[in-house]
């Protein structure tokens, strides 16, 4: 069996799974080309029927504007159900603190936005496009990830994964983060994308930008970041390999303008694609550490 | 382009993440600013070589004892294949985690250090192999330079095996033993020089070449949703969402449905807005059927002509995964399919005792790790098939409906 169908075959399981085992399901939507392709997934496992769960976005208002817009046009065009929870709303209830400084964001803030939305609506599972090469400690993620009432997960206490049957049993108050493209890698994704002609943010393919350097990486000069008076302000023709926040992903120079070439990168890339993630420099358990207190 | 799933087994300290270390490192998969990592940790370390360990040894607790403790799923790719590598831990108390690696595999690495030689674990590994019915087993014999590349080692080692084939029942199995190196990058992606009397294949050599796909026979399907649109453009339809277990299935075939014995033609196989004529295992599709009868979730389709009879008693082997004991009596949820069962066990045979490998009969308890052949009655009909005939449709897992926690993987016989 070709890889794409077989990988294609394994996320349609997992989210009928998802769909049969749970009551109050939510794919959580980040705009980014992973979570693209996961509603992507959703449409074909059900079709001729609509995707029988909402999507939710936690929008940082750090987004790239490419990409709000994008979400809108997409929820549009497939009749999907769409949550936002706002991290300004945290912010102006007191719940987080916003950072400050050079390297200030407010990726590290959605955890709190996350949990409550997820509270607020009650769901219990919640789909997300994590995949196990992304980084070291998702390589050891279930593809269905029990979380307790304060969205944490413990390493140690995984439930074993036998054959395909997925044990989706919890209690009131828990939830399941489960990943259907557990085992897909970023040249897989976009190998998908090109056979499946997903369409994505204009972000992802060359075009020209106002950016500045600073550790080595290109940033998208915006008013959420704050910089130092002799960073100064460029244009570069870039594009964006992972699309979080503006304040924690960086560009990389790029002429790919259409995915034959971005495709033709990734295979010549040298950098890793987290390696353009600012949040992970922070320190070499970064992710894991933000894992247990409940983000992604 | 198709995909190779490996899980890996091995003892403490006999190398394993090295070798996928060596592997990703010398099927060139490993990015620059990865290997800058792993070279900064190792100088952090006052280590001389890069320590090609780091690279699977995801989390920091692990990080500070210097052993992996629990499965890290690890992805390259070659021209030919994709490769998804379970890298489980060695520990005894882990042994579930080699099971969950193993159950999605269809080779089986197993490590054995050149020194030792067979150990406890690696009978232990053997038996595990055989009970899940895996066909492919490459015996890694590691470490070769810490015994001069001697061939006496290796063909020690390779012979004691080849003698325990018979015990374990695995002479129907293909079996491939690889004298390596990890640390030094012997026969992992390339031939050594050091082992000229090696004629057999390195090992990236044979997982480029063996054959990946299960036969299976047999139609089994795992109705798994039920897709009723309601909308005026499908205003009739109603799909059977699931996955083909195993065997294939094509338009204008009679199937049973399991639970009812209730039979109808296939109409259409949907594969989003594609009809398709025919589908095979491991396909995700949507089925349509001519008549209008009673299936929901958990239903298993199967060809109209066989007969798979349901069974409220059942004898399996059992791997007890749970840290609780197993409680006689006591009732538990069988999954299989998609279909969830509660059950008791009506009585533990037997355990595997992993000195003499043989099942002795009235253990004092059912502990995690213990291999116990069980009974078990259940209160409605359970369609599994014998796993030995049909894998796909022959494995289940036990949930503790307290806890939740999945505690137990069976193998009905």
């Amino acid at each position: 069996m070709d890889y794409l169908d077989e990988l294609e075959n394994e996320a349609i399981y997992i989210m009928r799974e998802v769909a049969a085992q749970f009551d109050k399901p939510v794919l959580l939507f980040s705009g980014g080309k992973d979570s693209i392709t996961l509603v992507h997934l959703a449409i074909k496992a059900f079709y001729p029927a609509k995707v029988p769960f909402p999507l939710m976005h936690v929008d940082t208002g750090h987004n790239f504007p490419e990409t709000i817009e994008f979400r809108d046009q997409l929820v549009e065009k497939y009749g999907l159900n769409l949550h936002v929870e706002y991290v300004q709303d945290a912010i102006d209830n007191n719940l987080v603190q916003e950072e400050s400084g050079r390297y200030a964001s407010r990726n590290a803030l959605q955890t709190v936005s996350l949990l409550n939305g997820i509270e607020k609506h009650g769901f219990n599972a919640c789909i997300g496009g994590a995949r196990r090469d992304e980084e070291k400690a998702r390589a050891k993620e279930r593809v269905f990830s029990v979380r307790d009432d304060f969205g944490q997960w413990n390493a140690k206490n995984q439930r074993p994964e036998l054959f395909d049957i997925l044990n989706g049993r919890i209690d009131q108050g828990e939830n399941v983060r489960a990943f259907p493209i557990s085992n897909w890698t970023e040249l897989d994704v976009w190998n998908y994308i090109k056979r499946e002609n997903i369409e994505l943010p204009s972000v992802y393919f060359a075009h020209q930008r106002k950016v500045f350097l600073r550790d080595g990486l290109i940033w998208s000069d915006s008013e959420y970041i704050n910089k130092d008076a002799n960073e100064e302000v460029i244009e570069k023709t870039v594009r964006f390999r992972t699309v979080g926040d503006m304040t924690c992903t960086a560009a990389v120079e790029s002429d790919a303008a259409d995915i034959d070439s971005v495709i033709g990168e990734i295979v010549a890339a040298e950098i890793s694609e987290r390696g353009a993630r600012i949040d992970d420099k922070r320190s070499e358990a970064a992710m894991e550490k933000r894992k247990e207190v409940g983000y992604f | 382009m198709n995909i190779l799933r490996i899980s890996t087994a091995g003892s403490v300290d006999d190398g394993k993440s090295t070798l996928i270390g060596r592997l990703l490192y010398d099927t060139k998969s490993l990015s620059k600013d990865k290997i800058e990592n792993i070279e900064n940790l190792s100088k952090q370390r006052g280590l001389e070589d890069i320590d090609l360990s780091l690279i699977t040894d995801g989390l920091t607790a692990e990080r500070e004892q210097g052993i992996t403790i629990d499965v890290a799923h690890i992805y390259f790719n070659t021209p030919n294949r994709k490769y998804i590598v379970a890298d489980t831990p060695g520990h005894v108390e882990y042994t579930r985690n080699m099971i969950t690696g193993a159950s999605n595999a269809s080779v089986f690495l197993i490590l054995i250090d050149a020194r030792n030689g067979i150990i406890e674990q690696t009978k232990r590994h053997l038996f595990i192999a055989s009970l899940m019915e895996i066909q492919n087993i490459v015996f890694v014999i590691n470490k070769m330079d810490l015994v001069d590349y001697e061939e006496s080692v290796y063909l020690k080692i390779r012979g004691e095996i080849t003698k325990l084939q018979e015990k374990f029942n695995l002479e129907d199995r293909n079996l491939t033993f690889i004298p390596v190196s990890a640390k030094v990058g012997d026969n992992v992606v390339k031939r050594s020089a050091a082992t000229k009397w090696f004629d057999g294949p390195t090992l990236l050599d044979y997982l480029e070449t063996v054959d990946e796909a299960k036969d299976t026979t047999g139609f089994r399907f795992n109705v798994q949703y039920v897709i009723r649109p309601q909308s005026d453009e499908f205003h009739d339809f109603r799909g059977y969402a699931g996955k083909v277990k195993s065997g294939t299935v094509k338009v204008g075939d009679t199937v049973k449905v399991l639970s009812s014995g209730q039979s109808s033609k296939v109409k259409a196989i949907n594969r989003y807005k594609d009809k398709l004529t025919h589908a095979k295992q491991g396909d995700s599709i949507t089925l349509e059927l001519e008549d209008d009868i009673d299936i929901s979730r958990g239903d298993i389709l199967i060809p109209g002509s066989e007969v798979l009879e349901g069974v409220k008693a059942l004898n399996s082997k059992l791997c007890w995964l749970g840290k609780d004991d197993l409680v006689p009596q006591k009732r538990y949820l069988l999954q299989y399919g998609s279909a969830t069962v509660p059950v008791k066990i009506a009585a533990v045979k037997s355990q595997l005792d992993f000195d003499t490998l043989s099942f002795e009969p009235n253990p004092e308890a059912v502990k995690v790790n213990s291999i116990n052949n069980i009974d078990i009655k259940s209160a409605s009909p359970l369609y599994l098939d014998k796993y030995k005939d049909n894998p796909e449709n022959g494995y289940f897992i036990l949930v503790d409906e307290v806890s939740n926690a999945t505690v137990a993987v069976g193998f009905n016989q």
